[in-house]
């Protein structure tokens, strides 16, 4: 995925000369993940940039460059590294549309090496989409497929609107068979994909945990289950006709995410469902998350994110007949 | 035993040459720097020294007369600049109109001296939105709340300028309580590193809400933190407007010109409270507050130029009467200005509407129109 990145990344520099990347070791280094490798070369260090090391410092310039007509497209170089911006996101680039009437606009993409899954050491694996959902103003989205990473990085950066751009760091190394001509056309921020069809249960998921609600669609298949798999794609905003769609194609509901599950995404999910499908729901809808922790050691991070395991005891629970002990212990 | 050491090819990349500039020469002189009633004072155009006192006249009327609009309830809170009216609007003079002006939440005055509409100067007080003018207008980024956060937006504008090949420069504003936030120290380093062209302004007024400086900074003077970024410091009078000026205007052009940031502290005093929901008497001593209206800009720089020769009787009042006007119709159109539609609190949010704010925003028109068909039929 991250040659896939270094793709889109590298025409939009190519067709807008507005777009300008900037953060930390982009440059010369070609960022730790190597996702802006050969940009600087290509484009020189005005367009990719490597920027002192302040990430308020960085977003907070990339507000008076965009308020000065052009597109940035920061990097900041580890999800948990991005917190000392939070003041300028929440503070400024979430809501100076807002402020001033649409008179400024803030066409910034922040890019973010999100989620655990690759051994890393503490503040390098959090899932933070939580707090940027929460912030009105902002796009949130992550990509699990190579097309995805592709398609949503051009859209991010085309958008008139600040979009966080989550990258899930495990899927960084995942081979693609991929090439700019093959990917099919870019759908705009906003809409689900169905991955999967499947009748009794609907798996709902987003970025790194899409490959594991595949491989446990995949071994459902032993127990009699066929799951639909939902990947959201993007957080903010909401797909809730596709969303609706599936569960009442199945009347059983999972949520799979990686981030805390207390007050996480998958509980305004759940709440959102139910709003619109209670009466189509066999059983309540259920979340695989992560543990309510901060982020674990890497040798104990396995107990954390959501497994195969996980997800099947939870399409498990959700076959309850109404008046069975399952059901009561549900 | 022996141990076989592999060579390894280290390659290093060439350095960036750092400016070659005298580390004494960033230092700013120990005392604060004054043109009024000094040699200095000679040979500075006439028209901008009227232009100055006309501003200044105009600028404490309007602090006093939007003070007193806080007073009647018609306004949700004024941050007051009397006593800060040079500096004021020295920065706003000091620029020429394809620069910008970063204001913070106090600098209302220098915004409007800029060329911005009182009546829209005054909206985010008023209550009536967040932000009342365009930022584009007159080249002035909105009054912002949370404290040095529009640092390094001058700088990012400044440098987008650069990129773009436009000889904008970026003058951007802050108190004294602000310096002691990280954005102001980000924004500051990322100027120098950059060679911005940005003018940082610290108005220090002494006082962060009831904190004294020097429970604010151990340093010297808040200029000399400029030489640790490795751009030029200044230290100057902040009541004296022709100094400001004079700083700021070479800062700005040293900008212009490819010669990087300046960071410039005007030293001055908060006559007023914090706002006008303060009570001052709590910190400080009404004696203190005494002695700094004896140093009132306003009064220095109409002293200075009566000397000068520059003003007579006739010049005061035609200002005093002009500056009347100006909160005549100040008060006038503030008093009519129309209540906000609830309906623009979904228009901006975003670009695109997402599908969640378009629910939002039907049932609030429902709300509306059952509002308004129960008042209809009372």
């Amino acid at each position: 995925m991250a040659q896939v990145l270094n793709a889109a990344l590298r025409d939009a520099l190519r067709e807008d000369p507005a777009v300008h990347i900037m953060g930390e070791d982009v440059g010369t280094l070609g960022g730790v993940f190597r996702i802006t490798d050969g940009l600087a070369a290509e484009f020189g260090s005005d367009r990719c940039a490597d920027t002192p090391l302040a990430e308020a410092g960085i977003l907070g310039t990339a507000v008076g460059m965009a308020m000065n007509g052009l597109r940035p497209v920061v990097e900041m170089q580890f999800d948990s590294f991005a917190y000392p911006a939070f003041e300028q996101l929440v503070s400024h680039v979430a809501r100076m549309r807002n402020r001033t009437k649409g008179r400024i606009q803030l066409p910034i993409t922040i890019r973010i090496p999100y989620g655990g899954g690759i051994g890393a050491v503490e503040h390098h694996s959090d899932s933070s989409e939580g707090y940027y959902m929460h912030t009105p103003g902002l796009h949130v989205v992550c990509p699990a497929t190579h097309a995805d990473a592709y398609g949503l990085l051009r859209a991010s950066i085309a958008s008139d609107d600040p979009v966080i751009f989550l990258e899930p760091k495990r899927l960084y190394w995942s081979k693609a068979q991929w090439s700019p001509q093959s990917i099919p056309e870019v759908d705009p921020i906003g809409t689900a994909a169905v991955r999967r069809h499947g009748t009794s249960a609907t798996l709902i998921t987003y970025g790194p945990s899409l490959q594991v609600c595949m491989e446990a669609a995949d071994e459902a298949i032993k127990e009699g289950w066929q799951l639909e798999v939902l990947d959201l794609r993007s957080l903010v905003p909401f797909d809730d006709e596709t969303v609706s769609a599936a569960v009442r194609r199945t009347g059983r509901a999972v949520v799979v995410h990686e981030s805390a599950g207390f007050a996480g995404p998958g509980a305004e999910i759940a709440a959102r469902i139910t709003e619109r499908c209670f009466h189509h729901l066999e059983a309540p809808i259920l979340r695989v998350a992560g543990l309510d922790i901060p982020y674990p050691p890497p040798m104990l991070e396995s107990h954390h994110l959501p497994s195969v395991d996980r997800i099947l005891d939870a399409v498990a629970r959700l076959q309850w007949e109404p008046g069975t002990s399952d059901g009561e212990s549900c | 035993m022996t141990t076989t050491v592999e060579k390894v090819d280290v390659t290093v990349s060439t350095p960036v040459q750092p400016p070659q500039i005298d580390p004494a020469a960033l230092l700013p002189e120990r005392e604060p720097f004054q043109v009024l009633g000094t040699a200095r004072a000679g040979g500075i155009d006439d028209e901008l020294l009227r232009t100055l006192y006309w501003d200044v006249v105009r600028g404490r009327r309007y602090n006093l007369q939007a003070t007193a609009l806080a007073k009647q309830g018609r306004l949700a809170v004024y941050p007051s600049t009397t006593g800060q009216e040079a500096c004021e609007v020295a920065a706003a003079r000091a620029l020429s109109p394809q620069d910008w002006l970063f204001p913070t939440y106090r600098d209302t005055l220098a915004a409007i001296v800029r060329g911005v509409d009182p009546v829209e100067a005054l909206a985010v007080m008023r209550g009536d939105w967040h932000h009342g003018y365009d930022p584009y207008a007159h080249r002035v980024a909105p009054l912002t709340t949370p404290l040095a956060t529009q640092l390094p937006h001058a700088v990012g504008l400044a440098r987008a300028a650069r990129l773009k090949g436009e000889d904008t420069v970026a003058l951007a504003m802050v108190g004294d309580g602000g310096t002691s936030e990280g954005d102001f120290y980000e924004a500051v380093n990322f100027a120098a590193v950059l060679q911005a062209p940005v003018v940082f302004l610290v108005q220090n007024n002494r006082f962060a809400i009831s904190v004294p400086l020097a429970k604010q900074s151990a340093a010297l003077a808040l200029a000399d933190k400029a030489v640790g970024f490795g751009l030029p410091g200044r230290l100057v009078d902040g009541n004296d407007v022709v100094a400001v000026h004079q700083v700021l205007a070479e800062a700005v052009e040293r900008a212009r010109h490819g010669g990087g940031p300046t960071l410039v502290e005007a030293m001055t005093y908060r006559i007023d409270p914090h706002t006008n929901s303060d009570d001052d008497s709590r910190y400080r001593d009404p004696s203190e507050v005494e002695r700094w209206r004896g140093h009132d800009p306003v009064l220095v720089l109409e002293r200075s130029l009566r000397d000068m020769g520059v003003l007579d009787d006739a010049d005061v009042e035609g200002a005093a009467r002009s500056a009347d006007d100006f909160a005549a119709d100040l008060r006038e159109r503030h008093d009519h200005q129309p209540s906000p539609d609830p309906m623009t609190l979904f228009s901006h949010v975003f670009a695109n509407k997402t599908p969640q704010l378009s629910e939002q925003e039907a049932m609030v028109r429902a709300e509306l129109q059952a509002q308004a068909e129960e008042d209809s039929q009372l």
